[in-house]
């Protein structure tokens, strides 16, 4: 005999919401990418600052801070193509919301830009010499670098909360919404902070030509990518242990609809091969460096990608 | 204080509904909404095994949650309650169309407008103002529906809650929903 059937009908059609919620495409996931790297250079900067690492990662503090506010430009650049009412964006900075993750991010985006151009500019003479040239004659501008120079550590030890935060908030943004189960869960916030410090140590691995920074950042990145898929399998245990909601949407990746692209190309292709390239390639292995970067970058952006399409995807509304 | 704030309910009894949709119909002419878009809609519920099937109608809409999700989420304050109600509304000239408030509601009550802000059922506040009921309420011809304030005890709504049996919508999303439906 056949299970009791519900069927349910109706005229509700609005559009991006029925039948399936789409009011997120890939300006969003684009925005989110952008902004975990933007949070994860920036960090690897001030650690490279406070510990004094400039001899063996040249890179890392000199040259990488420049990328941070260019990533968060064009992460906000897509950000803005996906406001529905784009002349009422300054409205995010007449206010602040204290409940609203978003207003908190937008904050803190206002927060980055400061910090980043200050390492930006403590690191300038060395790291690129021919911008600085172009800059020394802005009025006002020696001064500021002067003054960045010598506060540098005082600006990293800053900017280490700020790319935390900026990172973290990419993942709450998503987490904290009651309404989508796949994504109500807290652990996304570490998932995404480490997520885009990750995309950025493959960003530095890609950008560097000393050896020893490239040993060195490799290294880092394995621990990085372990950490990765440590909590990956967290959220996965904490959704399947949770309540009817929860297994239900988790169930997506789990033999669902997303099951090929979150396993195969996420997990498989973004984070289990570079992991076993990293390793092979720190055993002395000849691995080409850029492949398992690459592939670190396509998993970052694959992820988000995914993250935001399930997310919409899992509903409390059964029609 | 807090007699004073008006807990508005809309309680929508199942068992008279016949899923006609006049309400539906006198929510867009009294709101102007857009076509192609609704503020409230009419579910159809079948269940069971043949013969023995049950048939539910529902009118939904915006619940005017006591906890609503979508206030909290709203980052430049457009989506607000309206002062000693829990009528919650948007206001367009603050809405960015960011759409957080629309991800953040479990019933997927919230739609985008043309030009470009958030739209959603807003109880006819406009017409309570004027001691009338919302449109919706006052158009139905089975007279299923019923609006008015929990906190006065002897309002119709009041009386119908503890007369009858009654459900919420997802009451486990936490969202304290202000729609009820007498089953």
């Amino acid at each position: 005999m056949n299970a009791n059937e519900i069927v349910i009908t109706t005229n509700k059609l609005n559009q991006h919401i029925d039948p399936q919620l789409h009011i997120w495409g890939w300006e969003v996931p684009v925005y989110l990418f952008f902004g975990g790297l933007a949070a994860g250079i920036l960090i690897i900067t001030a650690l490279a600052i406070i510990y004094d690492k400039e001899k063996e990662l040249p890179y890392s503090y000199n040259k990488l801070a420049l990328f941070a506010p260019i990533g968060l430009t064009l992460g906000m650049i897509a950000l803005f193509f996906d406001l529905e009412y784009k002349l009422h964006v300054f409205r995010f900075y007449t206010t602040f919301q204290v409940t609203s993750p978003m207003s908190w991010g937008s904050w803190i985006l206002q927060l980055f830009y400061p910090a980043s151009i200050l390492v930006i500019l403590g690191t300038i003479k060395k790291g690129w010499p021919w911008i600085y040239e172009k800059i020394k004659n802005i009025p006002m501008m020696e001064k500021i670098i002067l003054f960045s120079e010598r506060n540098l550590k005082t600006i990293a030890y800053i900017s280490i909360p700020i790319g935390v935060s900026l990172g973290i908030y990419t993942g709450i943004l998503l987490s904290a919404y009651v309404a989508r189960p796949f994504w109500n869960s807290s652990i996304l916030g570490p998932i995404f902070l480490v997520s885009g410090l990750s995309t950025a140590l493959a960003l530095v691995l890609i950008l560097t030509k000393d050896k020893h920074e490239q040993h060195f950042i490799s290294k880092v990145d394995l621990g990085v990518i372990i950490t990765e898929i440590t909590l990956i399998a967290l959220f996965i245990i904490g959704m399947q242990t949770g309540s009817a909601i929860k297994i239900e949407s988790i169930g997506m990746i789990l033999g669902g609809a997303f099951t090929t692209k979150f396993w195969i190309f996420f997990v498989g292709i973004g984070l289990f091969t570079p992991m076993v390239l990293e390793i092979l390639e720190l055993k002395g292995k000849a691995v080409p460096k850029m492949l398992p970067a690459s592939l670190v970058l396509f998993g970052g952006l694959i992820f988000r990608f995914i993250m935001v399409s399930a997310g919409q995807v899992s509903t409390w509304v059964n029609y | 204080m807090k007699i004073l704030k008006k807990r508005y309910a809309m309680v929508i009894d199942t068992r008279s509904c016949i899923g006609c949709g006049d309400c539906v119909v006198a929510c867009k002419t009294e709101n102007k909404v857009p076509e192609g878009l609704c503020r409230d809609w009419v579910v159809q519920e079948i269940s069971g095994t043949f013969p023995n099937l049950e048939m539910e109608h529902r009118s939904e809409r915006c619940n005017h949650c006591e906890n609503p999700p979508c206030v909290s989420s709203c980052p430049t304050g457009a989506s607000y309650i309206l002062d000693m109600t829990n009528i919650t509304l948007v206001d367009e000239d603050k809405c960015t169309g960011c759409k957080a408030c629309v991800a953040s509601c479990p019933y997927d009550a919230r739609f985008i407008m043309p030009e470009g802000y958030i739209s959603k059922c807003t109880f006819c506040h406009h017409r309570l103002e004027e001691g009338l009921l919302p449109a919706c309420v006052s158009t139905c011809p089975t007279i299923c529906m019923y609006f008015g304030n929990l906190n006065n005890p002897f309002s119709k709504v009041s009386r119908l809650l503890r007369a009858r049996k009654w459900k919420v919508l997802k009451p486990e999303a936490g969202t304290k929903p202000m729609v009820y439906y007498l089953v």
